[in-house]
């Protein structure tokens, strides 16, 4: 479904803006180093999944431009939305609607970051990761931020596509070349991230109706949200035990694939099938929004040591 | 600009100059290192 688009464009320079220059903790800010953590987490997995080697001071380097790229993009978001975060209680205190910084500071930082990110793995790791990078960084700023975010109430399915490319420029970097392995990374979190996300949308009331972006719960209403966790949880479902399916793990990753699976789904079930009551403490909302954090974490933490089991031979 | 926001003018662009200097010697490391895995590296 789609919604009339809001008229957003890049934040006009605060009104108290630049009379001082900004901190250099409002630059790392901009990167939102809370995102960042997973980015780094899911890019170290896709390195260390990968099969091959890579010299530790070149891993270093393609996880740190990967961070840098989702750090530009993200000063990028900060930059076009600071309208919008100016008009959210969670975000007004940001650097640019607080006034702290001029928006063309953030607009040029993230470039800047993002541009040194892809030469950085370019030239140091390859440029196929490189591309991928690039592309990561359009996809994000452009296609998400800018262009889809405010247009579908389906844009948590879209941004989950940014958020997937982590781990797949982590493997390319150290295989160069892209197969379903890393193709399958990227969809576990693309497939991951709409119930994740809209598990915390129904139990957190969010500012974002007010500001004009089409969020799911408030567009299409609890019911259809509700399906759509159920639909999405369904489709994740075989894409996470796919990697072992296909041989590309041993049966470390499927077992831990399969039990998360089900509890996965049997978490997301009663989200489904249930809708909110009076005085509701939206329990089952909020035990599938904290144990999808865990999902994700334990299921990539075991790509990494069915990796290694299989490298040091644990298994033989 | 009040003595004070002067002060406080010169406290950040001094934070500033610090982490950039900071990040161009980390990055110089960086590079050197990258450059000896490189020319070690056969492939």
């Amino acid at each position: 479904m789609n919604t009339a688009a809001p008229p957003i464009t890049p934040a006009s320079a605060a009104p108290n803006a630049a009379a001082l220059p900004a901190e250099w903790r409002d630059f790392f800010t901009l990167t939102k180093p809370r995102v960042m953590t997973l980015v780094i987490f899911t890019a170290i997995c896709g390195v260390l999944a990968a099969p091959g080697t890579i010299h530790p001071v070149l891993a270093f380097t393609a996880i740190l431009a990967i961070s840098m790229g989702a750090g530009g993009s993200a000063a990028l978001n900060h930059w076009w939305e600071a309208d919008l975060d100016k008009g959210m209680k969670r975000t007004a205190n940001r650097p640019i609607p607080a006034g702290r910084m001029r928006s063309e500071d953030a607009r040029d930082f993230g470039v800047f970051l993002a541009a040194v990110s892809v030469g950085l793995m370019g030239l140091a790791i390859g440029w196929l990761a490189a591309t991928l990078l690039l592309v990561a960084v359009i996809y994000y700023a452009v296609i998400y931020t800018m262009w889809l975010k405010p247009r579908t109430p389906q844009n948590i399915v879209i941004g989950g596509g940014a958020g997937a490319f982590p781990p797949l420029i982590g493997w390319v970097a150290v295989t160069g070349d892209i197969t379903a392995m890393p193709l399958l990374l990227f969809a576990i979190i693309f497939f991951w991230t709409p119930p994740h996300f809209w598990a915390l949308a129904l139990f957190v009331q969010s500012d974002y109706a007010k500001v004009g972006i089409p969020m799911l719960p408030v567009v299409a209403g609890e019911k259809a949200t509700r399906r759509q966790i159920m639909i999405y949880t369904l489709l994740l479902t075989p894409i996470a035990i796919a990697p072992w399916a296909i041989g590309g793990t041993g049966w470390i990753y499927g077992s831990v694939a399969v039990v998360l699976s089900v509890l996965f789904m049997a978490l997301a079930w009663p989200v489904g099938a249930r809708m909110k009551a009076e005085d509701d403490k939206m329990l089952p909302e909020k035990a599938l929004f904290k144990f999808s954090i865990v999902y994700l974490f334990v299921l990539f933490a075991a790509l990494v040591v069915d990796r290694l089991a299989a490298y040091q031979g644990w298994l033989a | 600009m009040t003595p004070e926001e002067e002060t406080e003018y010169r406290r950040r662009q001094k934070a500033r100059n610090l982490v950039v200097a900071g990040t161009l010697l980390f990055f110089a490391v960086l590079f050197y290192a990258i450059t000896l895995v490189r020319i070690g590296d056969p492939g």
